[in-house]
């Protein structure tokens, strides 16, 4: 290794590279919800953090453990606004159900991983809505149809961001 | 591709129950968010600290976003206005001069609304302003309509504060930290802001519905009240919201409701005005809290 790499700074550095690119994208990816990139009226742009946040742990199932999710959510429930403790356990359900679904079904495929993200997306969407919906929120559920269906329909582009995200951090 | 091999623990006892802990600690973890969750619920102002200082720490990352937006958006906009520039100068000369008589107009009907008010004995009470500063963000999320505001605790900014822009009412104030502030926009599911309708007077609340409207409900059984293009201020009922800030225009009848578009549109803001809560006359000091 350090034959092809040249020197034992550079070896610290890929390391850092390989072990944090997920975690900063992740937060960048959360932290653009601050960025005030349009407000609409009717707002359709998807949730980002999240989209990544499935898209890494799909692409890369051994790299986090469903705690990285909690304090995750953590952080994007303190940067979004969301009442506290809604990211934290949503995200931490669904890496806990994609763990259990990845030990049952045998194989993975890109149709499969899609599906597996749009099942999560609209679980996400919908019991962020329940939480609303008890806290008193008087929306119709209608109202996040539009978010959703454009998060099902960009997880693949999103995924794609992700890869080449990957490509970059496992290059030598 | 392949099933992922690394989660199988084989048959290291250590392993296994390494794996094992990992599950327990990620469920207790959910149970915690879940507690977290009900404890909001319950008690919407008990994080507001901490919200506070999140708040803090993420403005100048969206101040300055808003304002690289701002140059390009600026720059179309001046190059556009430099071309039209003759033109648009005619048409301005020509509102200004109807933009005067109206002046003129509602300096009379004003004059003659405060000798009338005398008359009563009503007690003029003015909108208090406590701070100005810029709208620098806004979330794009249905269910949580929210705009950031550049002006926190240390302008005397507190939860609950109404907000309004020029063209009329934003919302209120939800979160402070100390240099910024959330604020509640009234097209959110949980805002209800008491209203009436200019035309006759009819007593109104409008429920934000997430999508950038507002659902209009009557008190009063009946026929609708309502038509397109009707106005709505602020009645001032129950205090916090003072009166008469126009609040939104009636664009469509849905049955015995109608649906407004709030005047003060989200994608247009740009400063506001944090006001004091309206005390209506005759009540007790009005103790900040509400319902998320």
């Amino acid at each position: 290794m350090s034959r092809i790499i040249g020197s034992s700074s550079e070896h610290r550095l890929r390391d850092i590279r390989r072990f944090y690119t997920p975690l900063i994208t992740t937060i960048a990816a959360i932290l653009l919800s601050v960025f005030p990139i349009v407000s609409q009226a009717s707002p359709t742009i998807p949730d980002l953090g999240f989209m990544v946040l499935i898209s890494w742990r799909l692409l890369r199932p051994e790299a986090w453990t469903p705690r990285t999710a909690l304090l995750l959510g953590l952080l994007n429930d303190f940067v979004t606004g969301h009442p506290l403790g809604q990211s934290m356990a949503i995200w931490t359900l669904v890496f806990l159900a994609f763990d259990f679904i990845e030990s049952r079904v045998g194989f993975k495929d890109y149709w499969l991983d899609w599906f597996f993200a749009g099942v999560a997306i609209i679980f996400y969407t919908v019991s962020s809505w329940y939480v609303a919906h008890v806290m008193g929120n008087q929306a119709d559920i209608s109202v996040t149809l539009p978010q959703m269906i454009i998060s099902v329909l960009a997880f693949p582009i999103v995924g794609r961001v992700v890869l080449a995200f990957d490509r970059w951090r496992l290059a030598r | 591709m392949a099933p992922p091999a690394n989660r199988r623990s084989g048959f290291s006892r250590r392993a296994q129950y390494g794996l094992f802990f990992g599950y327990v600690l990620a469920v207790a973890g959910v149970l915690l968010a879940i507690f977290l969750l009900i404890i909001s619920a319950v008690d919407p102002r008990g994080f507001s600290a901490l919200r506070g200082l999140a708040l803090d720490a993420t403005s100048p990352a969206t101040a300055g976003g808003r304002s690289v937006i701002r140059f390009f958006g600026g720059m179309g906009e001046s190059v556009g206005a430099y071309f039209n520039a003759a033109s648009k100068n005619a048409a301005m000369r020509q509102e200004i001069e109807v933009a005067r008589q109206k002046l003129i107009e509602t300096r009379a009907t004003e004059y003659e609304n405060r000798r009338l008010k005398q008359l009563l004995g009503v007690a003029e009470e003015s909108e208090q302003r406590v701070a100005t500063a810029r709208v620098i963000g806004s979330s794009f999320d249905a269910l949580y309509q929210y705009a950031t505001l550049a002006a926190g605790s240390g302008s005397g900014v507190q939860v609950g504060m109404p907000v309004r822009g020029p063209e009329g009412l934003i919302g209120r104030v939800l979160d402070s930290g100390r240099f910024a502030s959330r604020i509640l926009l009234v097209t959110d599911g949980s805002s209800n802001v008491p209203v009436v309708l200019v035309r006759d007077g009819t007593p109104a609340i409008a429920t934000g519905r997430g999508d950038g409207a507002m659902d209009l409900k009557t008190l009063e059984v009946g026929e609708n009240p309502f038509r397109r293009g009707d106005l709505l201020v602020t009645s001032g009922t129950g205090g916090i919201y003072p009166p008469n800030i126009p609040v939104g225009v009636v664009v469509a009848l849905a049955g015995d409701s109608a649906i407004a578009r709030p005047l003060a549109s989200p994608g247009r803001l740009d400063y506001a005005v944090v006001l004091r809560p309206y005390q209506p006359p005759g009540e007790e000091a009005y103790a900040p809290e509400g319902p998320r």
